[in-house]
């Protein structure tokens, strides 16, 4: 496809070199068609691009004056926050934004779920965010070991151990991933690695792959209806607008709103309560002393709640793991002839909302200490987390469904 | 609106958080790191009876003079009792080992105390007020909040001296400190000395975060803005979807 | 972030389906220029604001300016002719006794400096003088070439260098070859452009001198 030559003479002479970024531009943006009928679910995309960018940023700066070292990472992050200018803003920008990342993350799935995005052919689009959301929550528990504070020791301390349950390896590869006997300079020290060289190159890529095999497709929409089945005679769906300006705009409206509750939470309220930045971790390491209240930060804590409600070693980390990796297969679990819930009947509606409840409530149950009743409570949502997507196949292929319009309808 | 929702949630769950972290119910302080009269009163309280035992190694006497506005000069005499210069960190010249020996343990580090503990100023203002005189412990005290503290009652002078009520056990229960009542009177009467330890309470807020006074100041400007620019990008997004609505 | 939005109305036009097209009729392209250019300017001044505390990050830290604290030296060791170093924010500060003789050599050496009054050179003007310090017998200068910074070497006897004849003493670099008095002048002929720098100090008493910080601000 050639484009025209822009009549300005800087982007002239670029153009006449560099033509292909012209056609990059149309590609993915102003002749990208996304159906018209975005709602609000479709600014989550956009808005964990921005947190990626907030935090390769802010990291960028961190780095500058922190120092991977037992000896002295916990106090370097004391003198960014006290005596780098600024520094307090530019970690509270880092610290706020991982949280920010998980809500993001977490409520752009949703959206998939609901809409039914992962469906064909959108199967590569879902399992490389399922990729990215995975290489996220090892990017997000190895930053959170570096201000080595009492929950960052513990808490990796706990995470690395997880992987003893493997039987015959488990011992001699926690001992090969802390690089001690312990949790120890060592661990700290390949952790930063990872986190701010290696995993981000990682996500960037992927990243990039999901938007470009997303782009292949074309975007889901609210209906789930395929807006490429209708063109007009210029071959334009006609139910689509092009991504620019329509949703580079309507995207900024999304980012001002982000925003301000983003910059509320730094300026007002950047522990969170104790839960973005946890009262514990404002101790420094001590290998002799584990806190009392020890828990992972709270993305972390549905995970977490599965596996104190298994009475087994292997199991619980079985079941723990099992529970991101059955996430993966979702386009294959839902047999539904049609995408989105709008056009599912009660059946799914019903499903779906007990299993929000269940996650949400295991999010919850992961925070508490964990009494008998929460126990058995955690138990229970984790019987119905597992049985929600494995009776998938099932229950999908059941329930009532509304035939789907060919063209997107004028209320929506 | 969702700020004030979102500031309410924080808060909930902070409470309930510090809730069940035991201890027993702390009382709340009160305390505004905004009143810079309460700093000023907290950090001379602080230097005078905290610090001679507790170190503080990441607070500057510096950032101490510029954030309560007070003259340097002023704070190297009145405040500094250590001798280090005015851009030096609150250190002091205890042994640690020394200190292990006399205490039991080496005193903690300060500076981050009111982030790290559940409850924050709260649980400060609350150990303050619940020293007893407890002729079973190696010095004399014991405090409700921190059980067997190895820490003795440096305020005693100011508050007096507080013996123990002991609520009769149930069965096979041992008997507990069910509230503490003043024997003997300090220099201070009890409002007093309340508000002096809600001084402390709050410059060792200020202590743990120095940060948050320009962190709140500038917030409401950031957010101001930001509402600016969401109306402005509102406006323009319904201008342009006026071709497609 | 926001970013600046190049589309005007007519490329609008041309993008959009035909559907849409009977709807564009009714486009107030004013208005539409109007909110593009005011919220890319907010926007804009936005990313501005938000770049200035990642670039006053770079500044000295509290921990910096307190390492840079003014220092005291102790003069009552120095001999005469000696030279004493020490560290003044991470950087050489040369405190050099003088003697008579080398005072009297400064005056000779005036036509064959770059410099002599030191009209260009980078000093507190209470060492804008012939020898370039508060006291005659104390010099300090900050030692660090003019030229690339290195630190000169101290040559104090008054004889034949190889590097000059007619050597009175001062410093010679040898990154560049360099040549300084014993004011810190430089010589012509050198690729320094100016004198070493003196530092702000001022005399607590006989004995003593505290450098980084100015005479005036004296009690």
């Amino acid at each position: 496809m050639s484009t025209p030559r822009p009549a300005n003479r800087v982007l002239g002479w670029l153009h006449d070199r560099a033509p292909g970024l012209w056609t990059w531009w149309n590609r993915h943006a102003a002749q990208y068609y996304a159906p018209k009928n975005f709602n609000f679910w479709y600014f989550f995309g956009s808005l964990a691009l921005l947190v990626l960018v907030n935090q390769i940023v802010t990291g960028i700066w961190l780095t500058m004056n922190y120092k991977p070292s037992a000896a002295e990472a916990f106090a370097s992050v004391e003198y960014i926050m006290r005596d780098v200018e600024w520094g307090w803003l530019i970690r509270y920008m880092h610290s706020t934004g991982a949280s920010a990342f998980f809500v993001v993350v977490y409520l752009h799935m949703f959206r998939a779920l609901i809409y039914g995005s992962y469906q064909k052919p959108r199967e590569l689009v879902w399992i490389l965010g399922m990729l990215i959301y995975l290489v996220l929550m090892a990017e997000a528990f190895m930053g959170y070991v570096l201000p080595w504070g009492q929950m960052s020791y513990w808490g990796a301390q706990v995470i690395i151990s997880l992987f003893g349950a493997i039987p015959g390896i488990g011992d001699s590869l926690t001992e090969w991933i802390r690089g001690d006997y312990l949790v120890s300079d060592a661990t700290l020290n390949r952790f930063f690695a990872l986190h701010v060289v290696a995993l981000p190159l990682v996500l960037l890529l992927l990243v990039y792959l999901h938007l470009m095999a997303l782009h292949e497709v074309g975007s889901n929409n609210p209906e789930g209806i395929d807006i490429k089945k209708v063109k007009g005679p210029d071959g334009k769906p006609l139910d689509g607008v092009p991504f620019h300006p329509y949703y580079t705009i309507k995207d900024l409206v999304g980012v001002g709103f982000f925003l301000i509750l983003f910059s509320f939470v730094i300026f007002f309220e950047p522990t969170f309560g104790g839960l973005f930045l946890e009262h514990d971790n404002f101790v420094e390491a001590n290998p002799l002393v584990t806190p009392e209240h020890i828990k992972p930060v709270w993305y972390f804590t549905p995970y977490y709640a599965m596996l104190r409600a298994i009475p087994d070693k292997l199991f619980g980390v079985i079941v723990m793991f099992g529970a991101v990796l059955i996430l993966f297969f979702l386009p294959w679990l839902d047999r539904s002839p049609v995408r989105s819930i709008r056009y599912r009947g009660p059946l799914t509606r019903v499903l779906l909302a007990l299993f929000v409840i269940a996650f949400v409530s295991l999010g919850w149950l992961g925070m508490q200490p964990g009494s008998e009743l929460q126990t058995l409570m955690a138990r229970v949502f984790t019987f119905y987390y597992f049985a929600f997507f494995i009776t998938m196949p099932l229950w999908t292929r059941i329930d009532r469904t509304r035939p789907v319009p060919e063209r997107i309808p004028a209320h929506a | 609106m969702l700020e004030r929702c979102l500031a309410l949630i924080a808060l909930c769950i902070a409470s309930s958080v510090a809730a069940a972290a035991g201890g027993g119910p702390l009382e709340p302080a009160h305390v505004n790191v905004h009143d810079r009269a309460s700093l000023q009163r907290g950090a001379r309280l602080f230097m005078n009876y905290c610090a001679g035992c507790h170190e503080a190694r990441f607070m500057r006497y510096q950032r101490l003079a510029r954030d309560l506005g007070l003259d340097e000069e002023l704070v190297q005499r009145h405040l500094n009792f250590s001798g280090a210069p005015i851009g030096a960190t609150m250190l002091n010249a205890m042994n640690p080992e020394q200190a292990s020996e006399w205490f039991g343990a080496a005193p903690p580090d300060l500076s981050l105390t009111a982030r790290a503990k559940y409850g924050g100023p709260d649980w400060i203002y609350t150990f303050l007020k619940s020293f007893y005189a407890d002729e079973s412990r190696p010095l004399g005290w014991n405090n409700r909040v921190l059980v067997n503290a190895s820490m003795p009652h440096v305020l005693w002078e100011l508050q007096g001296i507080q013996r123990p009520i002991y609520a009769a056990g149930h069965q096979g229960e041992a008997s507990h400190v069910e509230r503490l009542e003043l024997v003997q009177p300090g220099k201070l009467s009890p409002e007093e000395y309340d508000r002096a330890i809600r001084d402390i309470a709050a410059f060792m807020a200020y202590m743990a975060e120095p940060a948050v006074l320009q962190r709140e100041a500038l917030g409401v400007w950031v957010l101001l803005y930001l509402a600016l620019f969401t109306l402005l990008a509102w406006l323009l997004k319904r201008e342009y979807w006026r071709d497609v609505h | 972030m926001p970013c600046v939005l190049v589309t005007g109305g007519s490329r609008v036009f041309q993008n959009l389906a035909p559907e849409f097209r009977m709807a564009t009729k009714r486009i107030d392209s004013g208005r539409r220029r109007f909110l593009t250019a005011t919220t890319s300017v907010v926007g804009g001044a936005g990313v501005v604001l938000a770049a200035v505390p990642f670039i006053e990050s770079w500044k000295p830290s509290a921990r910096a300016q307190q390492a840079g604290a003014p220092v005291e030296v102790d003069l009552s060791l120095i001999e005469p002719g000696q030279m004493e170093r020490v560290q003044w924010r991470g950087q050489p500060v040369w405190i050099v006794r003088r003697t008579e003789r080398a005072l009297a050599a400064l005056a000779e050496l005036e036509g064959r400096l770059r410099d002599p009054n030191s009209a260009q050179s980078d000093q507190p003007p209470y060492a804008r003088n012939p020898h370039r310090s508060i006291r005659p017998e104390w010099l300090v200068v900050v030692g660090l070439c003019t030229h690339l910074g290195c630190s000169p070497l101290y040559y104090p006897e008054m004889r034949p260098e190889p590097f000059d004849s007619d050597w009175k003493g001062g410093f010679f670099c040898p990154c560049h070859n360099s040549r300084f008095d014993l004011a810190g002048r430089v010589f012509q002929g050198v690729p320094a452009p100016l004198n070493l720098r003196v530092p702000p100090y001022r005399f607590l008493d006989d004995r003593r001198i505290r450098i980084g910080e100015d005479q005036e601000s004296s009690t």
